[in-house]
């Protein structure tokens, strides 16, 4: 009995180890991917770039020269889209959070904002097409671009915003309301200003997103080369993913031109990750600050 | 305007922006049918759904998009087959296994995975994942289903990850402990308690995770080789809808048949994610976990 007993428990430590090695393993192989990519591309990518790559704009039918208007235009891109989606975010947010009572609306609210970050991202593409670029005639620009961006970015932005606000103790509206203050002077200078770091974090990885996003300008923005900088936010311009995209794909130098597209990879890869890094940064910090 | 009624301005302004989501999603309906509809004067429904050929610029043009609904299915499917275990296994050691130091760089790891554009997998996948497959079974291309499952996979894993998570997190500690109380070991206890009072979640972040596989562009137009036609192994290419609607629209004169045919697949591919997107809702409001109580 004792020996059944022994082998029994240890068939179940047995069983435990080698669920835990392929558990670990997972998490390891998760690990090595992002690892395995990041550093093929730094690795490939570092040779390529150099102040004119970065300043330059591209030469000889785009395999030589630099990547400059496609930074610039993807910036103009993307402070568009959180120009767009940051106001109307942080409003839903806090409708959401401070004012809805649960019910049908709210439920009708919520599931539009579920199925709007469900919404595949070439599908925004298509709407932006048919709605700003065709039915309002704003044709293929920045405007476009940076409208569909926005819609793209919006829930992201409504969920870091709800959870920064619910985050907010309940005791500090609470003392606001009990001063005698109104709801919406509460709401604007106790939790607003207490939400605002969760909301940033949760503005500058919608940031992130935007950055990277080709589909959705592919019929809205983004212009296979345009030589001279965007003067109007009526004008075409490059992008950095779409450039990744044409170089890579279309063309008659695809392999000639492979230093140029792992440059302009790391750029954009370093780009959005490093904005994804700040945000963490940022939340880990105010994390370790927190007062209450 | 007094005190009280300048609130209620001020409740309603917010309510009105609230709506916008709302009414964002109706437009983009709006605007895929009205775009999209008009194909269905040259074509019957079901020949678009399930018809075998997609020659959208011959003459005449043959608009079936079976084989692009197919495309999508498949490397959906295989995506999973890949990025479920390891998403869920990773959610499980980052809430349960992992000392604290490692769980926020483990955490901190699929979130900047997360991150990385999608056009940047898709290149990873053209210049490592193809020629490495191509060799290594000796194929013409190396642009097919399983690379670009292998990449779409890398995409889903953060979202089946994450939202796995927190499915894990919100178990209450009651259970471990009564489990542990009983004698069982870790592994029972994530096994036997856990987990399955986690699956709720765990199901929704998979339902999430093959929603984001399905819609996701970048990749599959880059990699997944782009053949239109119903795949006879996983070496083959296909054609996923939304390769096919990225592809092609710049080519598709305006108001042509093949540019509402592509809008037309546009409808398609959005209520395939849309009806994801329900069930996910559905299943994590029913059986949404209100504390110990509820067992």
């Amino acid at each position: 009995m004792q020996d059944v007993m022994q082998t029994s428990m240890k068939f179940r430590y047995f069983k435990q180890q080698a669920f835990f090695t392929v558990v670990r393993l997972s998490a390891l192989i998760i690990a090595l991917a992002l690892g395995g990519l990041l550093g093929y591309i730094v690795l490939n990518g570092i040779s390529a770039i150099s102040w004119d790559f970065l300043t330059l704009p591209p030469t000889d039918s785009m395999t030589k020269g630099g990547i400059m208007p496609a930074i610039v235009g993807t910036l103009y891109l993307t402070i568009g889209a959180i120009a767009v989606a940051l106001p109307l975010g942080v409003a839903s947010a806090i409708y959401l959070a401070e004012y809805a009572r649960q019910g049908k609306i709210i439920r009708v609210v919520r599931i539009g904002v579920n199925c709007l970050a469900g919404v595949p991202s070439v599908v925004f593409g298509l709407f932006g097409l048919g709605f700003f670029v065709v039915f309002l005639h704003f044709g293929s620009c920045i405007l476009s671009g940076a409208l569909t961006l926005g819609i793209l970015v919006l829930p992201t932005i409504i969920g870091a915003s709800e959870e920064a606000l619910k985050a907010v103790p309940q005791t500090f509206r609470e003392a606001s309301l009990a001063l005698g203050v109104s709801k919406w002077q509460t709401i604007y200078r106790i939790v607003l200003p207490n939400a605002l770091p969760g909301i940033l974090t949760g503005s500058i990885l919608g940031i992130g997103r935007a950055a990277g996003e080709t589909a959705p300008i592919m019929f809205t923005a983004a212009a296979f080369f345009t030589a001279k900088l965007p003067g109007s936010i009526f004008d075409e311009v490059m992008a950095l993913p779409y450039h990744v995209y044409v170089l890579a794909t279309a063309g008659t130098h695809i392999e000639q031109t492979r230093p140029i597209q792992y440059g302009t990879v790391l750029v954009l890869v370093g780009l959005v990750l490093g904005v994804d890094l700040i945000a963490i940064v940022i939340r880990s910090y105010v994390r370790k600050k927190k007062r209450w | 305007m007094n005190r009280h009624q300048k609130e209620i301005f001020i409740r309603g302004i917010f309510a009105f922006f609230a709506f916008a989501s709302v009414l964002i999603l109706a437009l983009i309906v709006m605007f895929l049918f009205r775009e999209g509809l008009p194909i269905f004067k040259e074509v019957s429904v079901a020949d678009f759904l399930f018809g075998q050929e997609w020659y959208p610029t011959y003459d005449p043009p043959s608009y079936g998009i079976w084989p692009l609904i197919f495309g999508s299915v498949i490397v959906t499917v295989f995506s999973c087959l890949i990025a479920v275990p390891l998403g869920v296994l990773s959610a499980v050691y980052i809430s349960e296994i992992a000392p604290t130091a490692i769980k926020d760089v483990t955490k901190s790891i699929i979130e900047l995975l997360a991150g990385i554009p999608s056009v940047v997998l898709g290149f990873f996948g053209m210049v490592v994942v193809a020629p490495f497959i191509q060799k290594t079974f000796d194929l013409p291309t190396g642009l097919n289903i399983v690379n670009a499952s292998v990449i779409l996979a890398i995409m889903a894993i953060p979202t089946i990850s994450s939202i796995s998570e927190d499915a894990l997190y919100a178990v209450p500690s009651e259970f471990k402990e009564a489990s542990y109380a009983l004698g069982a070991t870790k592994y029972e206890t994530i096994a036997k308690v856990i987990m399955p009072a986690a699956l709720s979640g765990i199901s929704t972040a998979v339902i999430l995770g093959m929603a984001r596989a399905m819609g996701e562009t970048m990749v599959v137009l880059m990699v997944a080789g782009g053949a239109a036609a119903i795949p006879e192994s996983i070496f083959d290419s296909v054609r996923p809808m939304p390769a096919s609607i990225a592809a092609e629209m710049g080519e598709a004169p305006f108001g042509s048949g093949h540019y509402h045919a592509l809008f037309a697949t546009g409808i398609v591919l959005f209520f395939l994610t849309l009806i994801f997107n329900l069930i996910a809702d559905y299943i994590s409001r029913k059986f949404k976990e209100v504390g110990s109580a509820t067992l």
